[in-house]
């Protein structure tokens, strides 16, 4: 069964990456699907992921509306994926 | 942001000729370039390059003239390091800035720090110091980066690394690498927390270069996490010569030595010596100049006073004049950051600086007037100095 093809809705300091608000990727989880971003777009992965494989701490990832705080976390077919800025204050 | 355009705007409509000199000024908000003209009297910027991104430092490589490196993050975005080759006006990402290796307990570069170009027979070769404390090297101009000399896994530089709450509040640093113009695989680093180190070997074997060094009281000198250098610099004109501001005084080193002397002793005692940067002058090694701040009580970091001077020697630190002209006579209670007040290479030496809360100041003449060339920019992090080729 191939990976899902998802739509990834972008946060706005991201989209110098991207060149818009919306793309689709595929991959089976989350870390997949960063992962085809960033082949996609070079160097977008890791402003969001660091060497260490962990989520940056003010970065928010959601799946169909919930927080997703592990790359592990699947992906299926028809899921919403939105990366935003934390709201931490500023 | 694989490949950009800068939005930078000019500050005059029509854009002069190369002049030469430019400040590179790193700011928590961006970054901006400003061009001289012949007489340093006149000066015309891009920017904001980045804005919104920390941008801690900008380099141009002297080597080329036109290559310039700028290390950057966000507040919420990891770090990494741009490239331009066309003074700003477009620029490319790294493709794989500084970071430690994956492993157990591995460590996160939080961001770049200090940018330093290796010697003239490198050319494409720098080196990047980030927070928290390692040591990186490209050997490609930039454009991919890694952990250079296995310092940053060694247990012992660990040990006097320290922990993040070893370091200064934003982060311990790793700064002032240097490298000595007659040998490339001669170098010095300084660390925030943890001393001033050297290699003759190219980073095979580094060493402590701390003796005579003083810590903070209570402490034991002997014990390389305690020393807290703030910048060290080595005089082009003497790479025999070091000099460096620390957090416990003003400092010189002369080599083949290996015991700093504390000439902030001779600085006036209500001034005394305590500050972020260290300037050199480029042909005279008995010149060098600081930019004194108020070390007492809970270390404010500010004017002693709230009036601004700068304070240069002539004679290698046995005495210092205070350098004010120009300067606000009071009321002024200003921060300048270890790598914000640098000197060009003309004749006589320009001296400029930054301060935390936005201002750009220059002398042409060596210290003895200053004037005010930019005000109202965001929290300047560096200014560095290079010549447009």
């Amino acid at each position: 069964m191939s990976a899902p093809r998802v739509t990834v809705l972008i946060a706005s300091p991201l989209r110098s990456y991207t060149g818009a608000d919306e793309v689709e990727a595929t991959g089976a989880s989350l870390g997949a699907l960063l992962e085809d971003m960033d082949a996609r777009f070079p160097g977008i992965r890791f402003r969001m992921v660091d060497e260490q494989d962990q989520l940056r701490k003010h970065m928010r990832f959601f799946v169909n509306g919930e927080v997703v705080k592990a790359l592990e976390h699947p992906i299926k077919a028809g899921d919403e994926v939105c990366i935003v800025q934390a709201l931490s204050g500023g | 942001m694989a490949k950009t355009k800068s939005k930078a705007k000019s500050s005059k409509a029509k854009s002069r000729p190369s002049d030469g000199t430019v400040l590179l000024v790193a700011t928590r908000k961006g970054a901006w370039i400003y061009r001289g003209d012949p007489a340093r009297k006149e000066w015309r910027s891009t920017g904001p390059h980045f804005l919104g991104h920390i941008i801690q430092h900008m380099m141009l490589d002297p080597r080329d003239g036109k290559t310039l490196l700028a290390a950057a993050s966000t507040g919420h975005l990891g770090p990494t390091i741009f490239r331009s080759t066309d003074m700003g006006k477009s620029w490319k990402e790294a493709k794989q800035p500084p970071a430690f290796k994956k492993q157990e307990g591995g460590r996160t570069v939080n961001h770049t720090f200090w940018l330093t170009p290796a010697h003239k027979n490198e050319p494409n070769v720098w080196y990047a110091g980030t927070s928290p404390q390692g040591l990186f090297r490209s050997e490609d101009g930039g454009v991919s980066w890694n952990e250079f000399s296995g310092l940053n896994d060694d247990m012992q530089y660990r040990e006097w690394m320290g922990r993040e709450q070893d370091g200064t509040p934003d982060g311990p640093k790793m700064h002032s690498i240097i490298v000595d113009p007659r040998d490339p695989k001669h170098l010095y680093f300084a660390m925030s927390g943890g001393g001033v180190h050297e290699t003759v070997d190219g980073g095979k074997h580094w060493a402590p270069l701390i003796e005579g060094m003083e810590v903070v009281g209570g402490f034991d000198a002997k014990t390389v996490t305690f020393h807290d250098p703030h910048c060290v610099r080595l005089c082009p004109s003497n790479p025999d010569r070091l000099y460096q501001q620390n957090h416990c005084g003003i400092y010189r080193l002369d080599r083949p030595g290996k015991v700093w002397k504390r000439i902030g002793k001779a600085m006036p005692a209500k001034v005394g010596d305590v500050g972020f940067p260290m300037v050199v002058h480029p042909h005279d090694d008995e010149r060098c100049w600081v930019l004194p701040m108020d070390g007492q009580t809970v270390w404010p970091r500010t004017s002693i006073g709230g009036k601004p001077a700068v304070y240069g020697t002539s004679n290698g630190g046995k005495s210092w004049t205070r350098l004010d002209a120009g300067l606000p006579k009071a009321g002024a209670w200003w921060t300048v950051k270890r790598q914000a007040f640098v000197a060009d290479g003309g004749a006589p030496v320009g001296l400029y600086f930054g301060t935390t809360s936005g201002e750009l100041w220059a002398s042409r003449n060596e210290g003895k007037a200053w004037h005010c060339i930019a005000r109202h920019l965001p929290e300047i992090y560096a200014v560095e100095t290079g010549t447009v080729i």
